[in-house]
């Protein structure tokens, strides 16, 4: 039987009848059209569904629905104000962190939960926080500099 | 060029890196359509098995589901990326070749539905006995994967420049090795997918995730019995593809012919699993080298064989066997040579194009080969190579014109940049560096009649269209041509809009493979851009008084050369182009073919492959524990030539994701099949590089300019990828003294030989 349920996502809220083995990415994808949040793999191993529930990074494709309700979600729509990017998404960008764009909104939803819960992460913690996003492109090297660009940056501001 | 270059050779973010990082960049799976209906593919589940019968009764009846179909409904017509070698249907008609080879296809109108249709088709199979070997497959009363192949052999090729056996005649030392190159699964992050619409006037519309559109236009038109001109392909964003999209695929016929039949949009998206089984992979090859050499360690004699296992369809089988022994002829001079290849059918997922295309195989055997080689001569690994390097200008073996070679410095550079002299052979057991060198081609001039074509538009406003078959599937294509237009016509990067990979606008293109699009589409488009400027000069140089040659174009200004004062804004000129009753926007076509003497005959006479060649050295350092077998690559120098970098910033991307691609050839990737089934098709079965495995990377840059890539530009998106694997298992000898001679070297056969060496 399909609930009703209400879902707060990037600040608003949807009133939503789900079924109850439908997973977060799926409503968000098939029944939102929130196409940023990508479908890699369905399986938790690629990471390109990541979202963030309460600031917290976690894979939509593994999460029911039902489970995200009262739980502020960000999506990678949410990022960055009307028109502007985020500094994560621009760091992406001007570095070349990103090639195909696929793992792209997963990789910087993990990012942002990083260092939203580290100061100043080193070399080997963005990598271990950072390994559960895969990417077949840029062999993450520039993925890593722009996140640490970021975070020099917001140490600096601080 | 009469001035400084201002957008070309700058480090600049791809056109569509906003888009992609804000998540709006639209791949095939994000593309919607009203009344759109959900695919699914129904597959083998035995190796090699005769249909009987298939009954689709139950699953027609079930609500919600808007068709089936079966190998009995399409035409009798085979498909195939190569078209001396179609073997394939859409889906199978009589009989199946692999586990997942397509037997029948659904559509419903959501996905699960579609899925609870394919359990309810039943399908009568009489299994046939299967083989998995390419060297049992071979052998004399093996079972035929295709009835008429003999002995499985599909393609084959035997291949010679000079006289071998009198070379070996000649040589000093003789050596031979054998070795093996494992599969491995392209992984793109983007399942492939497709969406097709069919307008009632007979036109149809498919939206794949495709590297070559205009390819898949013909593939569908030959297959489904519709005139190209009433198909039109689109590429929406594609997610990576490293060949494995190259292919056409039972997605896009079912799409089509769903739509077609049904009359409403349908979308197939393949799963994770079907991606590693149902599409492609790196051909897993045997291959044996016997090389021989002078005292002074100069190639005489090549003697090369492979054996590759193709699984049950041939996809690039021909080209794939001719590409790896025509580049053995690059990056060292190899006097003499005899390649003879094979490509097997086997009852198993089917070998395709994957970045390299058969090339990493046969450079993983030669460059193992030459480190041992120089071992057993004792000679330092970095000095066989350049002693044995080819060099632009000279008289090239099997008649390849080599315009620019800068093969010697990337060994000197890559040495450097690992601290070869100070580390090889001279750090503590376990630890070690070594190399490997490659070389590859920037798209193919001789064997086919492969152009590409281009449209720029120049608007009232200064605004730039550029129209372009070239397909970007993440490398940063657009970006690229974008930038090349830029230059030519003086503007900013900023002006251009690229308009691409849609066959039903777009100029003929070949599309993403043989890493030939900077060079080919590059060329077409700056030969466009070219054509405008001098519509555009004309005008202005009635009114600045000057002659045309005499003017040049630059960050929105035209001026004469060496008075940057007498000009005029871009604007004003088409102001005074626009007044003096000229049609706008300005115009320009541009096609370009690499230079050839005679296309198609490389195969009975020697001629040059490729428009030009890029080369590299790729140097590891490598940490192996005795205890747990495990390597860590700690660092990858990689020095390339690639010719002017239009873009220094993709080039470093197109390094760093090879590095990292090879370490995973070299160490990790092996899709594990047995008896047909694949065991591992998943991402966390199959374990490919994470941000943890990430070794330092230093890219060094050995510009050469090169006088037919544009701007100088050779290909730097294939070669990258030829010599990483080969440089870590180099170095895992150094490290520890053992010879490994089949990829992936794992911790279980590091363990197991270190404890025969202690024997």
């Amino acid at each position: 039987m399909k609930q009703e349920i209400a879902l707060n996502i990037n600040g608003d809220t949807y009133e939503l009848l789900v079924s109850p083995n439908q997973t977060l990415l799926e409503v968000l994808r098939d029944n939102l059209g929130l196409m940023g949040t990508k479908r890699g793999c369905d399986l938790g191993a690629c990471g390109a569904c990541t979202v963030l529930l309460k600031g917290e990074a976690y894979l939509s494709c593994l999460m029911l629905a039902m489970d995200a309700v009262d739980k502020e979600i960000v999506t990678i729509e949410g990022l960055g104000g009307r028109g502007n990017l985020d500094p994560l998404q621009s760091a992406f960008v001007e570095q070349g962190a990103l090639q195909c764009g696929f793992c792209t909104p997963g990789m910087i939803l993990t990012a942002k939960a990083m260092l939203s819960e580290e100061d100043h992460p080193t070399e080997d913690i963005i990598k271990k926080r950072m390994a559960g996003n895969l990417c077949r492109c840029t062999g993450y090297k520039k993925v890593i500099e722009a996140l640490q660009s970021v975070s020099e940056q917001t140490a600096e501001e601080e | 060029m009469e001035r400084e270059l201002t957008v070309v050779g700058n480090r600049m973010p791809m056109l569509d890196a906003a888009a992609k990082a804000k998540g709006t960049a639209q791949f095939i799976d994000d593309l919607v359509l009203p009344g759109m209906l959900h695919g699914k593919i129904l597959r083998s589940p035995l190796p090699h098995a005769k249909i009987l019968h298939i009954d689709t009764s139950k699953a027609e009846k079930l609500s919600g589901v808007k068709g089936v179909m079966t190998g009995t409904d399409i035409p009798d017509r085979k498909y195939g990326i190569v078209p001396k070698a179609k073997d394939e249907y859409a889906l199978a008609k009589t009989k199946v070749r692999y586990i997942g080879d397509e037997v029948a296809a659904v559509c419903a109108v959501d996905p699960e539905i579609a899925e609870e249709a394919l359990e309810l088709i039943k399908v009568d199979y009489e299994e046939l006995p299967a083989v998995f070997d390419p060297m049992e497959a071979i052998k004399e009363g093996a079972p035929l994967v295709h009835a008429d192949v003999q002995k499985n052999i599909s393609a084959s090729i035997r291949k010679e420049f000079g006289d071998v056996e009198k070379a070996f005649g000649e040589s000093d030392f003789i050596f031979e090795d054998t070795f093996y190159s494992q599969a491995v699964n392209h992984a793109p992050l983007e399942p492939h997918g497709a969406l097709a619409q069919y307008d009632p006037k007979g036109e149809l519309t498919i939206w794949s995730s495709t590297q070559i559109p205009f390819f898949l236009r013909r593939n569908l038109s030959t297959t489904l019995l519709v005139p190209e001109s009433k198909l039109r392909v689109i590429k929406p964003k594609v997610g990576g593809g490293f060949g494995q999209k190259v292919d056409m695929f039972a997605k896009d016929f079912c799409a089509c012919w769903f739509a077609m039949n049904i009359g409403r949009p349908v979308k197939f998206i393949y799963d994770r699993e079907e991606v590693f089984i149902g599409t492609r992979q790196r051909h897993p090859v045997y291959l044996s080298v016997k090389t021989g050499l002078n005292k002074e360690g100069n190639i005489l004699a090549q003697q090369f064989k492979a054996y590759a296992d193709g699984g049950a369809y041939n996809s690039t089988a021909p080209v794939m066997i001719t590409l790896m022994g025509f580049f053995l002829m690059i990056p060292y001079k190899v006097p003499n040579l005899l390649h003879e290849g094979y490509h097997v059918y086997t009852n198993k997922p089917v070998g395709g194009a994957m970045r390299g295309h058969g090339i990493p195989q046969a450079r993983f055997a030669v460059e193992r080969q030459l480190d041992m080689i120089a071992e057993r001569m004792d000679l330092d690994p970095g000095e066989i190579r350049i002693r044995n390097s080819i060099h632009a200008g000279e008289p090239h073996p099997a008649k390849f014109v080599i315009n620019t070679c800068g093969f010697v410095d990337t060994v000197k550079k890559a040495a450097e940049g690992i601290g070869w002299a100070q580390k090889r052979g001279k750090l503590p057991f376990g630890r070690g560096v070594g190399m490997a060198g490659g070389s590859f081609p920037s798209g193919v001039s001789n064997m086919s009649h492969i152009s590409s074509g281009a449209v720029v538009q120049l608007g009232r406003e200064g605004a730039v269209n550029v129209l372009t078959g070239a397909a970007d599937i993440g490398q940063g294509a657009e970006t690229v041509i974008g930038q090349i237009v830029a230059e030519e016509l003086g503007v900013l990067l900023e002006d251009v809009r690229v308009t691409a990979a849609d066959t039903g606008i777009t100029p003929l293109d070949p599309g993403t493979f043989g890493s030939g699009v900077t060079v080919r589409a590059g060329n077409a488009a700056r030969l466009a851009a070219i054509s405008v400027k001098n519509k555009l000069f004309e005008i202005v140089s009635e009114k600045l008084e000057a002659s045309v040659d005499d003017l040049v174009a630059e960050k929105r200004k035209i001026y004469v050369k060496g008075s940057p004062d007498k000009g005029m804004t871009l604007s004003d000129a088409l102001k005074a182009y626009q007044y003096g009753d000229h049609p706008m926007p300005i115009v320009g076509r541009g096609s370009w073919m690499a230079p050839t003497t005679e296309p198609t005959t490389l195969l009975k006479e020697n001629g040059n492959f490729a428009p030009n060649y890029s080369f590299m050295t790729q140097a590891a350092e490598v940490e192996v524990d005795p205890q747990t077998g495990r390597v860590k690559l700690l660092k990858m120098a990689a020095a390339h030539d690639c010719g002017k970098m239009i873009n220094p910033l993709l080039v470093e991307g197109q390094l760093e994701g090879s590095v990292v691609g090879g370490m995973g050839q070299a160490l990790y990737e092996d899709v594990i099949v047995e008896k047909g089934q694949v065991m591992n098709p998943s991402f966390l079965d199959y374990g490919f590089p994470t941000a943890m495995e990430m070794p330092e990377i230093e890219a060094i840059e050995v510009e050469t300019i090169d006088p037919l890539g544009p701007f100088g530009a050779k290909e730097a998106g294939e070669g990258t990828q030829v010599s990483p694997a080969p440089a870590i298992v180099n170095a895992i000898y150094d490290a520890i003294g053992i010879d490994f001679m089949e990829m992936p070297v794992t911790p279980e056969k590091i363990l197991k030989a270190l404890e025969e060496k202690k024997k």
